[in-house]
């Protein structure tokens, strides 16, 4: 190997190593708040980009009636619970949100010339597909909220093995790869830079500052890290840990589509890649203790490196080496920790 | 629905301690019953429902690890259809090899097979478990992902393996002459196996080490203070979870006579952790129905669902996946509660064998001997000094009381004393041996025992087997032994020294309840039985006295009277005056983090510091 091809490598790996920092800040972030360890992270990366697939093709995508199905499902409950004598208030506000919006954007979606401009198929995508996420809290996570990590985790699986199966049904057995944004290329010295690269790299950075000044500035963001440092507190000062859960899960669920929509035209998606993917963002998340940020996105770079070096060597053994990365860690995080907690 | 269901709906339940159901079928006959059902299965079923029944066995096998991992040690594994891989491909490998080398050409047939299987098994899973089960719960699931994806794809591409195409020509299992080469023969050493390792869950489970297991979900600071080596339970659950699954492999490799890679998968590993939860993660028998339920509706759905939606694919698992969530918002139980309500089996109530022999008393430090010491013990948090400079010390055979105001540093003190926390300086000495930097696990074995401020229990478990934590370290017998009932003398045993104590501390009526249905005052006592239970030298109690009625109070001061003319020391910190004052031998009185007051208890009620303390100065 000369210089030349190990530039190459840690290029094609940074791009692929932002992609992994986004979910993999997004996983640190929901286990933080909601304690869920949030295996379909991956399933909406793959959602994004082959809903993105689909619209290019002028189709109405499946995932656009999972919304609307999930929707009616959350304004049923909803209904139930004003039914049985429950408050009343703030549900035309959330039968806005899970009726009248995806119907909406059906209506929108049919009514649309089916050739549109790259950004707005990425606004529909992400119209399409952001919701899922609040909508997914509501109904799979918030009445177990107060459970153990455990069950919370064995949900997380659950929702995962549905949408890998969903995502067959809806998009079907074929890959999909989208055509770039950009067909700009630049060459640095031996490097030749596609278009695509620098948007994966420059929307990464800019949703990771994006993602700090909403942590650091607004009421919001910092009443996610009240609650991610004490629920019972947070909830105390009037911040309810339900809001929490959804506002995280609009997070995440924006984080992974907006990931799919970014890696579509440099990677090959099909239906069920987002497992592996996401499990990558959750090796830089483990690095990171699934507690800091900064460590997790280092991480993602280190695992996005490694798999495109490993993917040189040993093709085969690519995903082998990227998980064998953890051991190391484990170790360390093993020797550093001595005292027994009880895991809530 | 299938024969495979209506068999598992007469399964005893393994919840021992549930007494006085109406059906008069005991456990063990229904036991019977089922092995006779099993046993002429083959004989009456067509072949189809024969390989059903075999792929349940096989499955229900896996899922009976997860259920000990998982429903009873509140761990899980996404990695077990990975060691069904070891188990199927070390004997797939060993026994069609036409060239083994000579050291090993002792393991080419499928016993010993088997055993090779489970000792790299066994190696996996320690190396694994060593490298996550220190750290919190859910490193281990995603530790056992990677294992379980990383090992996925070792299988695909090794040539010597078979690559994606596997391996085939494996031999039938030859069993002293009799050659498995059928389904229909190789159902009996599937089901054989599975009972086998049924029962003996069942029988760990109900043993000193199965406490020691089932204290791992939501009792572990508990079980450290008793002296319960909680990472090794983790460790010994989770060596065992995959060993069941490397010999499901073995048996799979066998009846199949071909590997490939695909059945050993993430995907399948997550559909056994279904299978257990299904069942009900926390029942030795429910993972044989959660096994049939999920392989009988897999094979219903795959033949239906692709008509439905007009495509193929394995659309079943968008069934599993909602089915999973809303078993565990409704019934997080599982099936096998319902099931076993069907037909109530006669539980049985645990006998106490009164004449067993007492277990070895510990001698007991002379009266006078200073037990406890604290010297000059000061901690900081940050600024905060929660203790500053503080001395005490407790002597055999009497009672201390450490009182205070709120917020006067009691319960740090109380930390620093039990080996909790680390003093910022200065230093604790029990028995003249400084505690620092000891876990509570060594400080148990040293012969202190302790009640916690907020009760720490097991609520499922009877007040027998809680107490009976507390004896954890008198006992001895280990794992292997527990499994087959070998331990039934030192079991009796630690079960005479537990029911002593709970009559001791006047809880004999509860002997048998639920801990958790137990008033919070008289759980407070049980601590104190538990605590007794390991034959201490020194008690410490925090607030025994809070929530106990006037004449549950005189008890226990009575209890403790007595304990105290036996020798040992106690140290309570406690806020009930009237309680203390009648009782204790010294009081120490703490006031902003350092001692204001110690001596007799009429002389520190006199002392106008103290006055001054809990009453107010006057301006």
């Amino acid at each position: 190997m000369d210089l030349d091809i190990a530039l190459i490598l840690t290029q094609d790996g940074i791009t692929t190593g932002a992609v992994y920092a986004l979910l993999a800040i997004a996983l640190v972030l929901v286990f933080a708040v909601t304690r869920v360890i949030f295996i379909p992270q991956g399933e909406y990366v793959a959602y994004g980009a082959l809903t993105m697939a689909m619209l290019q093709q002028g189709k109405v995508p499946g995932t656009l009636w999972l919304l609307v199905a999930m929707g009616a499902f959350a304004a049923l409950l909803d209904g139930i619970r004003v039914m049985r004598g429950g408050a009343r208030s703030g549900l035309a506000a959330s039968l806005g949100w899970t009726v009248a919006y995806p119907l909406a954007l059906a209506a929108l979606l049919y009514a649309m010339p089916a050739t549109q401009s790259i950004i707005v198929q990425a606004a529909l995508t992400l119209a399409i597909l952001v919701p899922l996420g609040p909508l997914m809290y509501r109904l799979a996570y918030q009445p177990v909220a107060e459970g153990s990590v455990l069950v919370l985790l064995i949900v997380s699986v659950a929702i995962h093995v549905s949408m890998v199966g969903l995502g067959l049904l809806f998009f079907g057995a074929e890959g999909s790869r989208t055509p770039a944004f950009s067909d700009a290329q630049f060459s640095v010295g031996a490097l030749a830079i596609s278009g695509q690269q620098v948007w994966v790299v420059v929307a990464s950075a800019a949703l990771i500052v994006g993602l700090w000044l909403f942590f650091d500035r607004s009421l919001y963001g910092k009443a996610l890290r009240a609650t991610a440092i004490n629920r019972n507190g947070a909830r105390l000062m009037g911040f309810s840990p339900v809001f929490a859960g959804k506002l995280t899960f609009v997070l995440a669920a924006f984080i992974g589509v907006l990931s799919g929509i970014l890696i579509a035209p440099l990677t090959t998606i099909y239906y069920d890649t987002g497992f592996l993917i996401g499990l990558k963002g959750f090796v830089a998340a483990i690095i990171g203790g699934l507690a800091s940020y900064p460590i997790a996105a280092a991480g993602a770079l280190l695992v996005g490196v490694l798999e495109s070096f490993s993917s040189f060597w040993a093709s085969a053994y690519k995903e082998v080496f990227v998980f064998t990365l953890i051991i190391p860690v484990l170790v360390w995080r093993s020797l550093t920790s001595h005292h027994i907690e009880e895991d809530e | 629905m299938s024969a495979p269901n209506r068999q598992a709906a007469v399964l005893p339940a393994v919840d021992v301690a549930r007494s006085g159901a109406a059906s008069v079928l005991s456990s063990r006959n229904i036991l019977v019953a089922f092995v006779a059902v099993l046993a002429i299965a083959p004989v009456l079923l067509p072949e189809f429902y024969i390989t059903l029944l075999n792929y349940i066995g096989l499955a229900a096998m896996v899922a009976l690890g997860l259920v000990l991992l998982t429903g009873v040690g509140g761990l899980t594994s996404f990695g077990q259809a990975a060691f069904v891989g070891v188990g199927a491909y070390t004997t797939a490998v060993l026994t069609t090899s036409q060239a083994l080398p000579a050291w090993l050409a002792w393991a080419g047939s499928p016993w010993p097979a088997l055993a090779v299987g489970l000792l790299i098994t066994a190696t996996v899973a320690l190396i694994l478990g060593s490298l996550t089960l220190r750290l919190s719960g859910h490193y281990l699931p995603l530790g056992t992902i990677a294992w379980g994806i990383s090992l996925y794809f070792m299988f695909g591409t090794m040539e010597t393996l078979g690559g994606h195409s596997g391996l085939s020509g494996i031999p039938p299992i030859n069993l002293f002459g009799w050659v498995m080469d059928e389904g229909r023969e190789i159902f009996y050493l599937i089901w054989a196996f599975l009972l086998v390792a049924a029962l003996t869950t069942e029988n760990l489970l109900d043993s000193r080490e199965g406490r020691a297991i089932r204290a791992l979900k939501g009792g572990m600071v508990m079980a450290e203070a008793m002296g319960v080596d909680t990472s090794r339970s983790r460790m010994v659950i989770f060596v065992i979870a995959a060993m069941h699954a490397a010999a499901a492999g073995w048996l799979y490799a066998h009846l199949q006579r071909f590997v490939n890679p695909s059945p050993f998968g993430v995907h399948v590993g997550i559909e056994y952790l279904f299978m257990a939860v299904v069942g009900g993660a926390g029942q030795v028998w429910g993972a044989i129905a959660g096994a049939g339920v999920i392989t009988i509706l897999k094979q219903w759905l795959q033949d239906w669902l692709p008509k439905v939606f007009g495509a193929s694919g394995n659309f079943e698992t968008i069934i599993f996946g909602l089915m999973m969530v809303v078993i565990l918002q409704r019934a997080r139980d599982g099936l096998w509660p319902l099931l076993a309500r069907l037909v109530p089996a006669r539980g049985t109530t645990r006998v106490i064998d009164a004449s067993a022999e007492p277990l070895p008393r510990k001698a007991m430090p002379a009266a006078g001997e200073v037990i406890l010491e604290a010297k000059n013990v000061t901690r900081r948090f940050g600024g905060l000094v929660a203790n500053n400079d503080m001395n005490l010390h407790v002597e055999a055979g009497e009672i201390l009381a450490l009182i205070g105001p709120n917020g006067a540093g009691k319960s740090t003190m109380f930390n620093q004393l039990s080996g909790v926390d680390t003093p910022t300086s200065g230093e604790v000495l029990f028995r003249g041996k400084s505690i620092a930097g000891h876990g509570s696990r060594e400080i148990a074995h040293l012969g202190m025992s302790r009640s916690f401020q907020h009760v720490r229990l097991l609520p499922k478990m009877s007040v027998l087997e809680n107490v009976a934590i507390g004896a954890h370290l008198r006992g001895t017998k280990s794992v292997l032994p527990s499994a087959w009932r070998l331990d039934r003398v030192e079991e009796a045993r630690i079960l005479r020294e537990a029911a002593f104590q709970i009559e001791r501390v006047g809880l004999g009526e509860f002997m048998h309840a639920e801990a958790g249905s137990l008033a919070l005052g008289q759980q407070r006592i049980l601590e104190i039985a538990r605590a007794l239970a390991s034959d201490p030298c020194l008690l410490l109690l925090d607030e025994p006295a809070a929530g106990l009625r006037l004449k549950e109070k005189q008890a226990l001061g009575e209890l403790m009277k007595k304990l105290r003319g036996e020798g040992m020391a106690i140290l309570l910190v406690e806020h009930d005056m009237d309680f203390v004052m009648g009782l204790v031998d010294r009081v120490v009185v703490m006031e902003f983090g350092q001692k204001i007051a110690e001596g007799l208890p009429d002389e520190v009620q006199k002392n106008p510091r103290v006055l001054e303390a809990y009453l107010g100065g006057v301006e």
